[in-house]
């Protein structure tokens, strides 16, 4: 790790970049399923294109897709987009305590690259014990790989879309949620984690019918206040390896 | 449908979440409780995506448990996978490896 050498800039950056290498090549095939859905749908390849560029939000682009040719309104899209895109806020609060004195050149491109997949990574980055003073370079690094994957693989999908026409039964869609299951499980470090995650699941699952996707942020905040409530009520883990049990702990 | 105003929508409200709250958070300290609390905002949110796309018929929203459903034979191959291995890219590979072999064994057995 990072933490045994003297940290430096580009050391930084591509310790970042090596770490979100999993979650690109989960991310590859759902790119690709974008593109070619998009044009599918009844966007230009240009409108396609564009939107991987300007807004760069993986799930709410393929849900914008579904609603374009589901011939859905102009403002029922964006307000769709805007709730499902509301969980980076929280991402966005959870990093704001580490990215507080960076200057605005920083943090207008580095909230503009932040995702799932490049949050988990770097919030595990930022929460590591030593005080390396380039951490936002690891954020860069991350942030940079996952947002030229995605330009790449939209433009494949925009190309395979038009020659391959049954892409879109593939299945690749479910790239996306095989990565994320991954991201989960090796988050659930403890029994108030465990607790969040399925309470956050069931109330989505039940909220499913909510409009506009609302149940996902819904279910979200019933799960981390679920996961305050465990921690609350339940004793302090007893699985601690005995050398580190009881001492000083970097949470 | 005007695709220029579609996208400058999308991108202001999807940006307007991912910076604003961490450029105004920034300026303020944040309770100690609050900061606890967002450390459940990893897992809560990941695991509100997962479990409806694998537990709910894409087409009708409904609760769906049946062997038929490839993403949720699928998804808990993956995470088996992920637990045991604790490998991302491993489980990646299999969960994906799993539906396309879980499909075509539907297919298969239905003719």
């Amino acid at each position: 790790m990072t933490s045994s050498t003297v940290p430096t800039r580009r050391g930084e950056f591509w310790a970042g970049f090596r770490a979100t290498l999993p979650l690109v090549v989960g991310a590859i095939p759902f790119g690709i399923i974008f593109g070619a859905l998009g044009v599918t749908s009844g966007l230009s390849p240009m409108a396609t294109i564009g939107m991987s560029l300007f807004v760069f939000a993986g799930s709410a682009q393929f849900i914008a897709a579904g609603l374009v040719a589901g011939q859905a309104g102009l403002s029922i899209i964006i307000f769709t987009t805007f709730i499902v895109n509301l969980r980076h806020a929280l991402y966005s609060a959870t990093l704001a305590p580490y990215v507080r004195n960076l200057p605005q050149k920083w943090l207008l491109p580095l909230g503009f690259w932040l995702t799932d997949e490049s949050f988990v990574v770097v919030v595990t980055r930022y929460t590591q014990p030593d005080d390396s003073p380039y951490k936002h370079w690891y954020y860069l690094g991350s942030a940079v790989f996952m947002y030229t994957n995605w330009q790449l693989c939209t433009l494949l999908g925009v190309v395979a879309g038009q020659t391959i026409p049954d892409l879109r039964n593939w299945g690749l869609d479910f790239a996306l949620i095989v990565t994320f299951i991954g991201m989960l499980i090796t988050l659930i470090t403890s029994r108030p984690l465990l607790v969040s995650a399925v309470a956050a699941g069931v109330s989505a699952v039940l909220l499913n019918g909510l409009d506009n996707k609302l149940g996902l942020i819904v279910a979200a905040l019933l799960g981390v206040a679920a996961g305050v409530m465990a921690e609350s009520v339940m004793p302090p883990e007893v699985n601690a390896p005995p050398e580190t049990a009881g001492g000083v702990h970097h949470e | 449908m005007n695709e220029f105003v579609l996208i400058a929508g999308m991108m202001l409200v999807t940006f307007i979440p991912r910076y604003g709250v961490m450029a105004l958070l920034g300026r303020i300290e944040m309770p100690g409780p609050v900061f606890r609390a967002l450390r459940f905002v990893p897992p809560a949110v990941l695991s509100a995506i997962i479990l409806p796309a694998v537990l709910l018929n894409s087409e009708d929203g409904r609760l769906d448990l049946a062997l038929t459903n490839s993403f949720l034979i699928a998804g808990i191959i993956a995470g088996l996978v992920a637990w045991r291995s604790k490998n991302l890219l491993l489980t990646i590979v299999v969960g994906m490896a799993a539906l396309w072999v879980w499909r075509w064994l539907l297919m298969s057995a239905g003719g």
